[in-house]
């Protein structure tokens, strides 16, 4: 099923999710619509707890609305069974996330190898050395993820994010754990590498200085769009 | 490709994990112990039939009362199996101036197929093994008939129409049973010589065997082929009927190593179970994220399935490994005991092993994955804790069926796995209830109270559900140990009580009255003090209530050649205080009412009861009482015993002989010689070869059973091992958060202490109780012992069970207080 305007990686309409919390039903996100095009960068700002995750794993298909659609590159996520939307990650979808989310006993390849081998894409080894080369950690490729720093950490992370060349890159709060200095070489890369591969970047943060690098800016108060 | 890869790759980086590595020496030790138990049990009990067997003369014997078909032995042939004939019947045997009574015995080339005949020049000298049967011709006579016909080596024997030359004393006949006091002297001859005595014609009572021998495959499926064929007055002995004693160590010792594999199984089941569910709960975020990348639940599913079928095969090659060691090592440790012979082993139990250990891998694993495929991927953005655990209840039934019938068809053992089946589940329901009763109630006594201590106890109820399943855990685990270690105390005491090292070895029969006083003396000067004498009357039961007994009148063949032979009767004036009587009472010495006391497994064959009339013919003299009680005779213990005992007034005016049986240490031989020449008419009959290979039967048992115990330790230990890894990655992150909230070393100690303590204690109490009830049900209803509540065991429980899993947890923890707090906070 797909819709013919395709400028847009990415178009949510009616967007909305409730959940049941003991006799109570609560609105986490509120009805809402709005479109992302292909190569932009957005931004998903708000506070704590104003729904911003929620919104990024309904727009990852991680998790089903309780109304509304999601269409990934012409592709309505509902209608999918989770192994559908798996696939379409697969195909579409780069992460990164806060806690950079490495498996700790592989080492900083063979993390960045792991999505190219789940995708069956042969040379995975030669194009995650390149990655790796790409964010300066070609010394420490043979590390295990726990014996990198966390700003090394998160840069295996975009490696491995960007190693499918995804065309739409999430990132949850991608500096949340990391200092100043490092957070802003973090996000220097995410948006060089962003240029770069024409990659569409939507980003949740609660920071306004990088919300004002994106191209588009969503505002979540209380899980309204504002 | 890439997914195996992928798989073998992770499986590789993360071996170094506990849960991985308890994972793999689970499904290894179950294999091994398998193997091992099997292999070893398989081999043993092919040496000891082998051993026992020496003394039926052969493997397998068919008996019949009509010349057996020499088909039947064409047929052995062709299986490639042994066979020498026999023939016995009774018969006198006259010299010109003596005749006796004797049972004769024609002997085909090659009796005895297994064990050996010793003969010797003349009753005094020292004998050696025989080579070959007697020659055409030629008799072997056992002494007690050379003395009473007085003749020697050389002299000549008329037996039947022939005149044959005694060429030999026979000493010892592997085949001679346990049946002395009613049997003929011996006398071996030729086969070929007996169409000559023309004894044997129509309608003699001559008893046929065939002597079977050979590959122990062979046997089985020949005495399958038999037992199916066989004709009216045709039966199968096995060492089994021909030595009940032999039968019940062997079966005692089978349950015993099938109670040891069982428990050994069911010990690497809980710590698969245990570390497969550390391994699902290690891998929930490792697989929410290969969710996000795209991967589909097949793929999943595969990329963890290849990881345990790797660590399946991996483990399954060295318990086979280890098995083959273990086995060996037993081996070893018997050939150091004896010379004994152990069969080639056979692959066909390590295969076994192997299989059931992927069963057991398979049977708790694949519940874990199938659940680990539907680990939902928005895991990683929102930490919640998922429903796992109400759901796997039901995915583990699957697997626990698989176990069970796994358990059934490894231990081969219904009823006695039944057993330890049911009390482990009711143990199990009754611990994980008190358990959470625990839990609740340290809970609230923390609440009221103050202390590092009471952290340790709030621990508990924080981790309620890991706490329940760790104290389920310590509790089958030291459950097992304790069940083992009790019920093989039981066992060898058992053992050690049927055969002491001085049980009597000798008996003495034909004592006339008169010798009695003097031989008792005799006797004692010579340090022998335990012979008692007593009077043996032969008798044949005529009539039971007023009513004639016929033979024919009973089904069994073995109550039927009771009826038909003459009952060895004794009496005394009070019975020996050790008498186990179990109905009715014992006589005073004042009664002068006559009764007889019976035992109680003829008092069965007969269907006699209380108050029961038995009439005896002694002799022409008819002899009756009633039955006054009943007796339970230990037929084992090598002691005198008589089926029927009547009390001294009803026999002691009537002539009788005496017996007499006591140990004769191997050094004082030239005793019997002196006896001998003292009194001619003695009849000495030498037990000790019997009781010898019976004595090495026993010590061998003796040490696999102990040795076979290792491999339950070792089990028990993972369980351990697992139980404590369970929740070590909690108690790391909470160790770290109180040291960084200020807790001196010493304080984690006395939490830690606290808890694993109060774990430990109250698993070896309810462990106490599971292997009282489960011990009490084996004793009484499998293994038949006599069981002994031991309160020690319960204090041994709860004290090595606080002390131990304490110790335990604390060595586990150890390294973890000295690691800085943010090394271990910032996952590293």
């Amino acid at each position: 099923m797909t819709i013919p305007v395709d400028d847009f990686i990415l178009r949510v309409v009616d967007l909305g999710k409730q959940v049941q919390v003991n006799d109570t039903v609560l609105t986490i996100l509120h009805p809402t619509s709005f479109d992302i095009v292909r190569g932009a960068s957005v931004a998903i700002a708000g506070a704590s707890g104003s729904g911003k995750s929620t919104l990024l794993g309904l727009l990852a298909g991680l998790d089903l609305p309780s109304q509304g659609e999601v269409w990934l590159a012409g592709h309505a996520l509902t209608k999918l069974d989770e192994d559908g939307r798996a696939k379409l990650r697969g195909a579409l979808v780069g992460f990164v996330f806060q806690s950079f989310q490495l498996l700790a006993n592989l080492t900083a390849l063979e993390n960045v190898m792991l999505p190219l081998e789940l995708n069956g894409v042969t040379a995975a080894r030669q194009r995650a050395q390149d990655m790796l080369a790409r964010v300066g950690l070609t010394h420490r490729q043979q590390h295990r993820a726990q014996q990198l720093s966390g700003g090394e950490q998160q840069r295996v992370a975009i490696a491995r994010a960007f190693v499918v060349q995804p065309a739409l890159l999430l990132a949850d709060e991608p500096t949340g754990n990391l200092d100043m200095e490092t957070g802003a070489r973090v996000i220097d890369l995410l948006f060089e590498l962003n240029r770069e591969q024409g990659t569409t970047l939507v980003l949740v943060t609660h920071d306004n200085l990088l919300a004002a690098r994106c191209s588009q800016r969503l505002d979540l108060v209380a899980g309204r769009l504002v | 490709m890439n997914v195996l890869r992928l798989a073998l790759r992770l499986l590789l980086r993360g071996s170094g994990a506990g849960e991985l590595r308890v994972l793999f020496l689970a499904v290894m030790v179950a294999v091994a112990g398998l193997a091992a138990v099997h292999a070893f049990g398989e081999r043993m009990q092919a040496a000891l039939s082998f051993e026992s067997n020496r003394l039926l003369g052969a493997d397998l014997v068919l008996v019949s009362d009509h010349v057996l078909p020499s088909q039947l032995a064409f047929d052995a042939q062709a299986r490639k199996l042994l066979t020498a004939q026999t023939m016995q019947f009774p018969s006198m045997i006259t010299t010109p101036t003596r005749s006796q009574l004797a049972q004769i015995k024609a002997v085909s080339t090659g009796y005895p197929l297994r064990g050996q005949l010793r003969i010797a020049q003349s009753p005094l000298l020292s004998d050696s093994v025989a080579t070959a049967i007697p020659l055409a011709g030629s008799v072997w006579l056992e002494s007690r008939l050379a003395n009473a016909l007085q003749v020697r080596v050389g002299d000549q024997v008329q037996v039947g129409y022939s005149q044959l030359k005694v060429s030999a004393i026979l000493t010892q006949e592997p085949d001679r049973g346990g049946d002395f006091f009613n049997l003929a002297p011996r006398l071996l001859m030729n086969q070929a010589d007996i169409a000559a005595t023309g004894l044997v014609t129509l309608g003699s009572r001559v008893s046929y065997r065939l002597l079977i021998a050979g590959d122990s495959n062979a046997v089985a499926s020949y005495q399958t082929v038999l037992t199916k064929t066989l004709a009216p007055g045709q039966r199968l002995l096995t060492v089994r009927d021909a030595r009940p004693e032999i039968r019940e160590v062997l079966d005692k010792a089978a349950h015993y190593l099938s109670l040891s594999v069982l428990l050994a199984v069911i010990l690497a089941a809980v710590a698969i179970f245990l570390s497969a569910r550390h391994f699902l709960h290690r891998h929930l975020d490792a697989c929410a994220l290969l969710r996000c990348f795209g991967a589909s639940q097949s793929t999943i599913l595969q990329l963890y399935g290849l990881q345990i079928a790797a660590i399946g095969i991996l483990a399954a090659i060295a318990g086979m490994l280890l098995g083959y060691a273990g086995q060996a090592v037993l081996v070893f440790i018997l050939g150091q005991l004896a010379n004994l012979t152990l069969p080639k082993v056979s692959l066909l139990p390590f295969l076994q092993a192997a299989l059931a250990g992927w069963v057991l891998l398979a049977g708790f694993s694949l519940p874990t994955l199938l659940m680990l495929r539907h680990i939902p991927a928005l895991r990683i953005l929102r930490r919640e804790k998922s429903s796992f655990d109400i759901r796997s209840g039901f995915t583990y039934l699957a697997g626990l069926a698989a176990i069970v019938a796994l358990l059934f068809w490894q231990v081969g053992d219904i009823y006695l796995t039944t057993v330890v089946l049911i009390g482990l589940g009711m143990t199990l329901i009754f611990t994980v209830v008190l358990a959470w009763l625990l839990v609740l109630f340290a809970g609230w006594v923390a609440t009221h109270s103050m202390g590092s201590w009471r952290q340790g106890l709030l621990n508990l109820r924080r981790r309620a559900g890991g706490s329940v399943i760790q104290i389920a855990a310590f509790t089958v685990g030291m459950l097992a140990l304790l069940l083992l270690t009790m019920v093989r105390a039981d066992l060898l005491d058992n053992w050690h009580a049927t055969l002491p090292t001085t049980a009597p070895n000798r008996f003495v029969i034909n004592i006339q009255a008169d010798q009695v006083a003097p031989l008792r003396v005799f006797l004692r000067e010579h340090h022998i003090n335990d012979a008692n004498l007593y009077p043996m009357i032969r008798g044949r039961l005529v009539a039971i209530n007023g009513r004639q007994v016929s033979s024919l009148n009973y089904q069994e063949q073995q109550t039927q050649r009771l009826l038909d032979r003459e009952f060895n009767l004794s009496y005394v004036n009070l019975l020996a205080a050790d008498t186990q009587l179990l109905a009715g009472k014992t006589w005073q010495a004042a009664d002068s009412t006559p009764q007889f006391s019976v035992e109680q497994g003829v008092a069965e064959k007969l269907h006699l009861k209380l108050g029961d009339r038995l009439q005896f013919d002694i002799a022409g003299t008819p002899i009756s009482a009633n039955i006054t009680s009943l007796r339970k005779v230990n037929w084992d213990s090598f002691k005198v015993n008589f089926f029927v005992i009547a009390n001294a007034p009803l026999l002691q005016n009537l002539s009788a002989s005496y017996i007499t049986s006591f140990y004769l240490p191997p050094t004082a031989s030239a005793l019997l010689n002196e006896m001998v020449r003292t009194y001619p008419n003695l009849t000495v009959i030498d037990v000790s070869t019997i009781m010898q290979t019976i004595q090495d039967m026993l010590n061998r048992v003796t040490t696999a059973v102990q040795f076979v115990f290792v491999f339950s330790l070792m089990s028990g230990l993972l369980v351990l091992y697992a139980g404590l890894a369970a929740t070590r990655d909690e108690r790391v992150v909470e160790t770290a958060l109180w040291r960084v909230l200020g807790a001196q070393r010493q304080q984690l100690w006395v939490v830690q202490i606290t808890e694993f303590t109060a774990i430990g204690v109250l698993a070896g109490m309810l462990a106490a109780a599971g292997a009282t009830v489960i011990g009490w049900a084996l004793s009484t209803y499998v293994l038949k012992l006599t069981y002994h509540v031991d309160a020690l065991l319960w204090l041994v429980a709860i004290c090595t069970g606080g002390i131990g899993v304490a110790l335990a947890g604390i060595l586990g923890l150890w390294g973890i207080a000295r690691v800085p707090p943010l090394i271990t906070l910032r996952g590293n």
